[in-house]
């Protein structure tokens, strides 16, 4: 950052940069230079700063104020005001929707308040195509600190100690993971990053990597020098083409400078990292699918054991570990073990990212610690419903996660509650429903997720979530029984106990999980053949009230299947018969007259 | 073996693609990538070229381009719409705009239209949830689309 005096920080996030930030950057370039400014202010592009709802973000530094919302029509008057006259441009400012102030630093914002960054930590900060920036924050440290003082062994316990675990939704301890492949004996030995976040609505992955990506190459020359390795693979899906070319120059950056290749920092530890494309599989998110897929195989999964640990890629001892997981290792080893397990619940250290998404008022990227309530993290963070609607559900943990409700919020999230509530942590996608969401439309949708994506290879996987599936599709159309119910239940205790890997073994748990904790839906569905929520189609009938219309004839003339019939002038009816429920008349009525029962 | 009809240069190209990885047959999915970068779909006689240069058979080649999403076996329209259908897009309203899709260019998920102008596909998910639902086509990113936007975006391709 050396000469500059200050710099404008432009989020340049998948997220922003959709909201056009590379017009503000070139915008604010310009002004700079009409101003004369651009030998002491410079703009940097950085990762993700968490807050999607509020972007295009932009935060100047050093006095941190934090603009919300920007266009690239704003650049002009962020440089004019802010830099040359001094002066905060209020109407860009953040108002905080309780006292309804502008609020100028992320610091006091309910959003950031309650957050503790550790795998983030960068992200936001610093510019992740320069590594100099990443090397001022202590960045390549850690790795220095392990290679020049420590054994194999005693880095291990470190992590270990720490308490650790996957952040790729299983939860296994890290330390551990690292130790048995450490021990198993082979010429070659590799470490793999799982870059392939499947999950819909989660992505922490892709914001870490696009952000701070050294930070995931660092713990993986940390992990290669632990277990024994000198070839790191960081498995990362095809979607995520700006993490990639993050990755790339990541990593020829770091070859540049001698922290990965061959006799690193002159220790004679050689570790270089190559980059696999994945082709959209959400079961190679499974470890053994994933290494599959990285032999240039179909991406199925095998029986565990042989844990990668013992057979992995090319039948070597394989560590896999997921990009979370990864960025918080060069912490955990430059402060320590204590300091790491001091944070979060007994058996849950540390933090989680989550990505808040759905019906919630601040949607975004969160690092909170353990233990924190879902109640903290929707209405605190989130800022709670959106449209001011009643809170329904939250679902967590993604296709093999489930629904939680209201009397789940005050519970604190850690690995083992989460399960214990019938979900799961997973990768950390985190989707808030409101009232109009239909909880059988919800299992259904997931469903239709584990059906395509079902490998195929196990017959309850295959047969059993399609059967599901279509159990469920009755439902939504009505045409179930109270035994169907029973049925569908058992189906998915079935396929729950008996497929062959983490994919089958989790799919019935968006079904279960609502059939639990909504069973009135449920039942409203089968027996009073209505959807509370409104959202199953086959179950809506629209009404005309022949009190209220005045025979206009707007409805008739819209309704797309001639379903609607009467005079000029006179009440009009729908026939249901007809109708296909596609609401363009309920649109256009100006009376009130027709309604959905 | 089908008769080529491929360029004898795209042909020398696709052999580049697979030289690239030393013809390795572990290294599959990299050369389908570059394929498909090269034609935009992976046609039967891509497959076998591939198949030839890297030592598999075809129904390898095969298997593993139906298993995967990302690799499409039918071109792809100039304009390919992609609606995102992770669950953050779903609750709010991607379905709708789906629908619209549907209806307005008169394809079903998978096809393209009959001027070969657009395809329709669906994915899972960019990470722009923030700005859900969200609709890409081609590298543009649309954000925060309702049914009613459907028309005004299609007709910036006209």
């Amino acid at each position: 950052m050396g000469k500059y005096k200050s710099h404008i920080l432009v989020c340049a996030g998948t997220g922003c940069r959709a909201s056009d930030c590379e017009g503000i950057v070139s915008n604010l370039e310009s002004a700079l230079e009409e101003n004369n400014l651009n030998e002491d202010v410079q703009v940097v592009r950085t990762g993700c700063f968490g807050f999607c709802e509020k972007g295009p973000v932009v935060k100047m530094v050093p006095d941190n104020t934090f603009y919300v919302e920007v266009t690239p029509d704003d650049a002009g008057e962020l440089v004019l005001e802010h830099l040359v006259k001094g002066r905060k441009v209020e109407r860009l400012l953040y108002i905080d929707p309780d006292t309804k102030e502008r609020i100028s630093d992320s610091k006091h914002m309910g959003f950031y308040k309650k957050q503790y960054r550790i795998a983030l930590r960068n992200c936001g900060f610093i510019d992740p195509e320069n590594i100099d920036e990443y090397i001022a924050r202590d960045g390549y440290a850690a790795m220095g600190k392990i290679l020049e003082s420590m054994t194999p062994e005693e880095a291990t316990a470190i992590i270990k100690e720490s308490g650790l675990r996957g952040r790729g939704g299983g939860g296994f301890p890290t330390g551990l993971k690292w130790e048995f492949t450490r021990k198993a004996q082979a010429d070659k030995k590799y470490v793999v990053c799982n870059a392939d976040e499947g999950d819909p609505g989660a992505f922490m992955d892709r914001s870490i990597l696009e952000g701070d990506p050294h930070s995931v190459l660092e713990a993986m020359a940390i992990c290669g020098f632990c277990i024994g390795a000198d070839t790191g693979l960081i498995y990362i899906r095809a979607e995520y083409p700006l993490a990639i070319n993050r990755l790339k120059t990541a990593i020829n950056q770091a070859r540049e400078y001698g922290l990965i290749g061959k006799d690193i920092l002159g220790t004679g530890f050689n570790f270089d990292v190559e980059i696999r494309l994945g082709a959209g599989a959400f079961v190679c998110g499974e470890e053994t699918a994933l290494i599959h897929s990285m032999e240039g195989l179909r991406g199925e999964p095998t029986v565990k054991p042989p844990f990668p640990a013992e057979k992995g890629y090319n039948g070597k001892p394989t560590n896999v570990n997921n990009v979370e997981t990864f960025a918080n290792v060069p912490p955990i080893i430059l402060k320590g073990s204590k300091w790491f397990s001091e944070i979060g619940t007994e058996k849950s250290k540390g933090t989680k990212v989550f990505a808040l998404a759905g019906k919630v008022n601040n949607v975004g990227l969160i690092e909170v610690p353990m233990g924190i309530s879902l109640r903290e993290v929707i209405f605190d963070i989130g800022g709670g419903i959106k449209g001011g609607k009643k809170f329904k559900a939250v679902q967590t943990g993604g296709p093999s996660g489930g629904c939680l409700t209201e009397k789940h919020l005050d519970i604190p999230i850690d690995y083992e509650n989460l399960l214990q509530c019938g979900s799961m942590m997973g990768s950390g996608g985190m989707i808030v429903m409101d009232e109009d969401d239909c909880m059988v439309s919800m299992a259904k949708f997931y469903l239709d997720f584990t059906v395509e994506e079902s490998c195929g290879k196990c017959a309850p996987c295959r047969i059993g979530n399609k059967r599901l599936y279509e159990m469920l599709d009755k439902i939504s159309l009505g045409k179930s029984t109270e035994e169907d119910l029973g049925m569908l239940r058992n189906l998915a205790n079935v396929i729950k106990d008996t497929s062959l890997c983490g994919l089958g073994q989790t799919s019935p748990n968006p079904v279960l999980s609502t059939m639990d904790n909504f069973q009135e839906e449920y039942l409203a569905h089968v027996v009073d053949g209505k959807c509370p929520a409104g959202q199953c189609k086959a179950l809506m009938h629209y009404i005309i009230d022949s009190h209220l219309c005045v025979g206009c004839t707007l409805c008739n003339r819209v309704c797309p299947v001639d379903a609607i019939s009467g005079e000029k002038k006179t009440p009009h009816v729908i026939d249901s018969s007809i109708c296909i429920k596609c609401g363009a008349c309920l649109e256009k009525c100006k009376f009130g007259a027709i309604s959905v029962q | 073996m089908a008769s080529v009809k491929l360029p004898e240069s795209k042909i020398q190209e696709l052999k580049e693609v697979c030289q690239k990885y030393d013809n390795k047959g572990s290294e599959l999915i990299n050369v389908l990538h570059g394929a498909q970068e090269l034609f935009g779909y992976l046609p039967a006689e891509v497959q076998e070229i591939i198949a030839d240069e890297l030592n598999v058979s075809v129904a390898h080649v095969y298997g593993v381009v139906t298993f995967y999403s990302f690799f499409s076996m039918l071109p792809k329209g100039r304009n390919p719409i992609s609606i995102c259908m992770g669950t953050a897009c779903y609750v709010r309203g991607a379905e709708k705009v789906l629908d619209e899709f549907k209806r307005i260019l008169n394809v079903k998920v998978g096809e393209t239209t009959g001027d070969g102008k657009f395809s329709l596909s669906c994915l899972r998910c960019v990470g722009a949830c923030g700005l859900a639902p969200v609709v890409t086509i081609g590298e543009r990113v649309y954000g925060r689309v309702s049914a009613d936007d459907v028309k005004k975006i299609l007709s910036e391709y006209a």
